[in-house]
């Protein structure tokens, strides 16, 4: 007789379609929170921090699900791998949606009429973000190891950029020492990019460890 | 060491004759000893075969799981350990099994003194219709054991190792069928205990238990493996992975994969392994 699970399979599906979301709208909140920093536009950055609460909430319900699929259908091998990187996934999309909302934040401490027009290289280093994060989709999608090292070497490109615009930015605080609060909260935003990035990373090593069943460190 | 090819039927023997063995067997590269060393062990029911070109080596004071569909062979399997297979008429196989470095074949080991050293617990309970006492004491009395102190103190200590002499000390005399299914099942291991095995062979011990009995059995299991090797025949995938050191998986007659329970229940080597334990199979 032939045994597939298929309720357990359709739940597993399911749960992957939560994950989608929660990329999906995360995505979003960090392109929406690029957007208002560099249009200084304070009301849309109000609205991101107002709106991290619903990505909050759906991290604490998809990791509701995976703990009653674990009680449930106790898993084991690849199906038990694939439940403990749904949490982890999770758990870096939350902290992603976070640095959105901390960009937010200083598009609101930069208020709408600072003096300082926003690096071009924040924008570059966001757009190989947003890249990553369908990469890393991709990746989760399909377990396929060949985006996650794909990741890798799109974080290095993006640690690069940061080393560069934190360079120049120190530079200007030695020129433009009454800027330094404007400069700094340029500097924190960068800072939160690269972390982004770098939770983009983690989701990847989570794809190894799916498929490989060891863990690798991509963030070296 | 005999040399068999697989399903060679030249090589085959009837059950009860076999060559001599050789010395006890270290696994390679470490200090573990194992109790049985099998090799291309197969084994045929008249014309149909139901073990493939097995090779295994069972540590000792360790917990061996078996697990398997039904049929795939892992009950023929434990019962040709003490060749208790050997009462099915038409069984036949070829390959050795070393016990301790002791072909178990050989005409020096009798079936009897095999039996001694390699006890065995069946799926349902099955003590004899006779007091705890009696059921426990069987077994020693068989080979001879007449002194009540001696068998006062064996009963006692059995009773202490199956872990369940607290619940049983004060009614010593009393039919065992009088106990639960789970108490019954450990006045079994307590009376295979009894004649000081070295292994114990466990053919689904807990399939008829309920959870609170299968925990007790599952506990005592970590108990006796400081003093016995098990090898333990299970439908219940969580339990080999709960208290089993290593697993082996059956399929159709043929050992798929063998290795540390850690490793085969968390990243399996052969993907019919991974169906099997994730529950998709066909």
């Amino acid at each position: 007789m032939m045994v597939t699970r298929e309720h357990f399979s359709e739940e597993l599906a399911n749960l992957k379609a939560d994950i989608f979301e929660l990329a999906e709208t995360t995505k979003q909140a960090f392109m929406t929170a690029i957007d208002a920093l560099y249009a200084s536009d304070i009301k849309k950055a109000e609205q991101i921090i107002k709106e991290d609460v619903k990505i909050d909430k759906k991290e604490d319900e998809i990791n509701d699900k995976v703990m009653i699929l674990i009680a449930k259908q106790q898993p084991v091998a690849t199906d038990l791998r694939r439940l403990i990187i749904a949490i982890k996934i999770t758990t870096d999309l939350e902290r992603m949606a976070d640095h959105a909302k901390n960009i937010a934040k200083a598009t609101q401490h930069l208020g709408e009429k600072h003096p300082l027009s926003i690096h071009p290289g924040i924008r570059e280093m966001a757009d190989v973000a947003f890249d990553m994060v369908d990469i890393a989709k991709k990746a989760f999608d399909l377990e396929d190891i060949t985006f996650a090292n794909k990741l890798s070497e799109m974080d290095d490109i993006v640690d690069r950029k940061y080393g560069e615009l934190i360079r120049e930015l120190l530079e200007s605080t030695a020129n433009n020492p009454d800027q330094i609060q404007y400069l700094m909260q340029m500097a924190y935003s960068a800072r939160y990019i690269e972390r982004f990035a770098d939770h983009i990373t983690n989701i990847g090593e989570e794809v190894f460890f799916l498929v490989k069943g060891r863990s690798y460190d991509l963030n070296e | 060491m005999q040399t068999i090819t697989k399903n060679n039927q030249s090589a085959e023997r009837p059950l009860g004759t076999g060559v001599k063995g050789t010395s006890v067997i270290k696994s390679e590269g470490t200090m573990e000893q194992n109790v049985f060393e099998i090799n291309d062990l197969n084994l045929w029911y008249g014309n149909d075969q139901a073990l493939y070109g097995i090779d295994m080596k069972v540590p000792q004071n360790k917990v061996t799981a078996i697990i398997g569909p039904s049929g795939c062979g892992k009950s023929t399997y434990l019962k040709t350990l003490n060749r208790m297979v050997e009462m099915v008429p038409t069984v036949k196989t070829s390959g050795s099994i070393k016990y301790k470095g002791e072909d178990i074949f050989s005409n020096k080991y009798g079936v009897e003194d095999l039996r001694t050293k390699v006890g065995m617990v069946f799926q349902k309970p099955n003590p004899f219709p006779k007091s705890i006492y009696d059921n426990v004491a069987y077994g020693p009395r068989v080979h001879g054991v007449k002194k009540k102190a001696v068998l006062d103190q064996v009963v006692e200590k059995s009773l202490k190792d199956a872990a369940i002499w607290d619940e049983v000390k004060d009614r010593l005399n009393e039919n065992a069928f009088g106990l639960s299914g789970g108490q019954q099942q450990r006045i079994c291991i307590a009376r295979a205990l009894a004649i000081e095995p070295d292994v114990i062979l466990m053919d689904e011990p807990t399939s008829a238990l309920d959870p609170i009995s299968t925990l007790k059995v599952e506990e005592l299991v970590q108990e006796l493996k400081k003093k016995y090797s098990i090898i333990i025949v299970t439908h219940n995938m969580q339990q080999a992975a709960r208290i089993s050191d290593k697993t082996a998986f059956f399929l159709n007659g043929e050992l798929i994969e063998f290795d540390d329970t850690d490793k085969l229940f968390s990243n399996p080597s052969d993907k019919r392994t991974e169906d099997y334990i994730s529950g998709r199979f066909g």
